[in-house]
């Protein structure tokens, strides 16, 4: 074998603590290396054409690259090997700037624990064989989880690229957290009068098919032969009856249902469609409260019901699609401000979350749009905001910036302004990010022309006096403690992932930070594809984020989801187990093992014995540790391949 | 007002004194101002203690030592309960009284003067005798008048027993004194 070692500088990024020249004369000196040397930036395009020539001049038939993690320029080299005629597997990395460089500072040591990286990489090349891979059919359909404005950005950006959208939402319509929102900044535009368009679009797509109240239960399969299980959670009214005309909710007896819309603001009735702009605009039961499931006897929405669509004994439903790409779109729920013991942590009734204060702006909210306060339903003219609740504190564990509370605080001290012009509106802050274009432009007309009152510093603490709130605070710029006695107190919750978030990504196999939040694959150069092929993102679900950059997503995950689709076929990863059937003793480990469920049962001239399917292997490489025999090994990874390397490094 | 030279007034070595004998990383404080929104002192500051925060965090080592805000500070945690960032801001206050101590600079003697009168008597009695330290503190402060006008709503509830109590393991009481003078001069 005649293998070719290039040793990058990177600039100075190993260059700086590595002897990059030196390595490369220590690699000539290993087994089959008839060509080495160092090169200031492989990957530029004199670097990768240098490694193209040199395969050429000396008849290399491997290469290894000593440069960085293969996660970001694995495929770059692979490519660059290829376009020279070799096989792309015919190339191994060796990283030794995250491995090295950028975590030592002894240059002798770093030079050394380089060399032995690629003597290492050497001698696994020297076990590597070609492999190809092979080309499978596409599913061009698309599953989007998520029904708020990313999910409903991505599926019709789907649709209307002409492909089938599944569209699965966990609430009884879509439209997420935007259709709660009475205005949106900076324009301060009806939410529903921009959303409800788009949502009207989704039912009426014949692309699009809608499961509201729905949950996906299990996924199998890989990129482009999906198969997911969506519960379809009962409703006890049959939606293909339902006209959504409303008299079951005139009529029902049984009014003191949580409102979960209107973010329990008031209650609601059992049988209940969210919103007047609901899509589908369909009638669902509560069974928690219903008195037809509580007590047994009531029946008064199925007597009315112009069509005879209530269905009391409907049951959960799970049906089965299949897809070949998945877009999350999950979004976000608010931080519980009642673990703040300052704020009240919950007991004074006119302590509220803005999102709460939202639907009391609304005029489809449980108000019509005139701000009561909950208590004593009296008109607040004195409102406090306190930005940064659950923001901003490592103290409860929630050390980032929501990102959009600042805005949406603005917004609502407009709104208060315009809906009762002699109330006074503070806003508690601690900086104000305004980084969007026309949002600071926003927050300083809040200032100017509305008079909203920004305090610089914290509230520590809310005293009931009489029927107001004596608020307590400090305004750091006059390096004072403060107090205002406040009819209203609305608290600018910060964002958490929604609830279910770590379970949905174990299901999609897909990483998630510390706060359940998903992981995209490149924070800057990959924001919407997660590390496993066919799995995208849209929306807050991957971080806090305001409506433009949640619709920028969905339309971007559209956009990559297409680009997948646009290919006839795709090709599968040849780095998958095979088995040695002359090896293998049928004992059916690697098949109860497997969590793809890719090994089966064959015959073989009447005995049993494990074969892989190959379209399903994902190369975990688990079989092949379970295999008694060694009958199974991972391609590219096989057992002599991984102890070349061992051996390298410790015999050497 | 005086234009202040961040360059000048910084001390390094003040700040790395602070961050070690506390344990607590200054660079944590983003100044949202918490502590001072619930500080039950914060009437009396001269310097809020937010404040002292920020002129930690920029080295100002007499701003600081000089201030009778940590000496008017009453250690009731208030500030650290609610500091988002986890920084115990009342040892903070409490390092900054032990290193003026050591460096001879209080500006609220009468405080100190009320602590040693009651260290004293807890030294000498194994608990507090309360007439003797109001008659240590007034002979060595001359304030006679401080607080006189709680007497007539304590003494009827034998709050100042004329005579001091004692109390079992008085000697053991005295030997932590005795112990804490040694590792001191140690």
């Amino acid at each position: 074998m005649r293998i070719g070692v290039f040793v990058c500088h990177c600039g100075s990024n190993i260059g700086g603590t590595v002897d990059v020249p030196g390595v490369a004369q220590v690699a000539r000196a290993y087994p089959d290396v008839v060509f080495s040397s160092d090169t200031m930036y492989a990957c530029s395009e004199p670097g990768q054409a240098a490694i193209v020539d040199a395969i050429r001049e000396h008849a290399l038939d491997g290469v290894v690259v000593a440069s960085c993690t293969p996660r970001m320029h694995e495929p770059t080299f692979r490519r660059t090997v290829e376009r020279a005629g070799l096989n792309r597997y015919m190339f191994e990395m060796a990283n030794i700037r995250e491995h090295v460089s950028w975590i030592g500072k002894d240059r002798e040591a770093n030079s050394n624990k380089a060399a032995e990286l690629v003597r290492m990489a050497v001698e696994k090349l020297r076990l590597n064989a070609p492999l190809y891979p092979k080309s499978f059919d596409v599913t061009k359909r698309v599953l989007v989880i998520g029904g708020g404005v990313a999910g409903i950005q991505a599926a019709l950006d789907c649709a209307d690229g002409g492909i089938e959208v599944v569209l699965v939402e966990r609430e009884s319509t879509i439209g997420g957290k935007m259709a709660k929102l009475d205005k949106t900044f900076p324009t301060v535009d009806c939410s529903s009068c921009i959303l409800g368009p788009k949502m009207v679009d989704v039912s009426q797509h014949p692309n699009i098919r809608l499961y509201a109240h729905a949950e996906v239960e299990k996924i199998g399969g890989y990129v482009g032969n999906f198969k997911v299980d969506v519960r379809r959670k009962a409703t006890y009214v049959d939606w293909e009856l339902c006209t959504g005309c409303g008299l079951c909710m005139e009529k029902c007896p049984s009014k003191k249902s949580p409102d979960a819309f209107n973010e329990h603001v008031g209650v609601t009735t059992s049988i209940n469609i969210p919103f007047p702009q609901a899509i589908p605009k369909k009638a669902i039961i509560d069974p928690t409260s219903c008195r037809q499931f509580v007590k047994g006897k009531c029946g008064v929405c199925a007597k009315v019901c112009p069509t005879g669509a209530i269905r009391y004994d409907m049951e959960d439903q799970v049906v089965t699609e299949e897809v070949g790409a998945i877009i999350t779109a999950t979004g976000y729920d608010l931080f519980d401000y009642t673990r703040y013991a300052e704020y009240g942590g919950g007991r004074y009734p006119d302590v509220i979350t803005s999102l709460q204060y939202e639907r009391l702006l609304s005029a489809s909210g449980p108000t019509g749009g005139h701000v009561k306060r909950p208590s004593d339903g009296k008109e607040p003219k004195t409102v406090v905001f306190i930005q940064c609740v659950g923001s901003r504190d490592r103290s409860v564990d929630r050390p980032y910036c929501s990102g959009f509370c600042c805005m949406y605080t603005a917004k609502q001290a407009v709104l208060t302004k315009d809906h009762i012009p002699d109330s006074r509106s503070y806003v508690f802050y601690m900086d104000i990010r305004a980084n969007g274009k026309m949002y600071e432009e926003f927050t300083r007309r809040a200032m100017e022309e509305y008079g909203v009152q920004y305090v610089r510093g914290r509230v520590s603490m809310i005293v009931p006096q009489g029927d107001k709130y004596l608020v307590r605070g400090v305004d750091t710029l006059l390096g004072e403690q403060v107090e205002v006695p406040a009819d209203l107190v609305v608290l600018a919750v910060g964002a958490e992932s929604s609830h279910g978030a770590p379970q949905l990504a174990e299901k999609l196999r897909i990483s998630y930070d510390n706060y359940g939040f998903f992981m995209e694959s490149h924070c800057k150069l990959r924001p919407v594809e997660t590390n496993t092929a066919g799995v995208y993102l849209a929306g807050a679900c991957q971080g806090p984020k305001d409506i433009p950059s949640s619709v920028g997503q969905g339309s971007a995950a559209a956009a990559k989801v297409l680009g997948l689709f646009s290919r006839g076929r795709l090709e599968s990863d040849p780095q998958i187990s095979q088995v040695d059937v002359r090896r293998c003793v049928g004992c059916g480990k690697c098949i109860t093992t497997c969590p793809y469920g890719a090994i089966e049962w064959m015959e073989l001239r009447g005995e049993m014995k494990a074969r892989v399917i190959e379209t399903v292997c994902q190369g975990c490489g688990i079989c092949t540790v379970t295999c008694p025999q060694g009958a199974i090994q991972l391609q590219h990874f096989t057992d002599n391949q991984i102890l070349a390397e061992v051996n390298a490094l410790c015999l050497s | 007002m005086d234009v202040t030279n961040l360059e000048s007034v910084r001390d390094d070595d003040f700040i790395h004194a602070v961050m070690e004998e506390s344990g607590q990383d200054l660079t944590h404080c983003y100044q949202c101002g918490n502590c001072t929104a619930g500080c039950p002192c914060g009437f009396a500051y001269d310097i809020q203690v937010s404040q002292i925060m920020r002129n930690l965090q920029a080295g100002r080592k007499d701003k600081v030592l000089n201030s009778r805000s940590i000496w008017l500070c009453l250690s009731c945690s208030s500030c650290t309960t609610r500091c988002p960032n986890n920084i115990d801001v009342a040892r903070v206050m409490d390092v900054l009284r032990h290193i003026a101590r050591r460096e001879g600079r209080v500006a609220e003697r009468g405080v100190t003067t009320f602590w040693d009168a009651f260290l004293a008597s807890v030294r000498k009695h194994g608990r507090v005798y309360e007439l003797g330290v109001v008659a240590n503190y007034v002979a060595r402060t001359g304030r006679v008048w401080t607080d006189i006008d709680l007497l007539p709503r304590i003494a009827p509830k034998g709050k100042l027993s004329p005579m001091p109590h004692g109390i079992q393991g008085r000697d053991e009481i005295a030997r932590i004194f005795q112990r804490y003078e040694e590792e001191r001069t140690r």
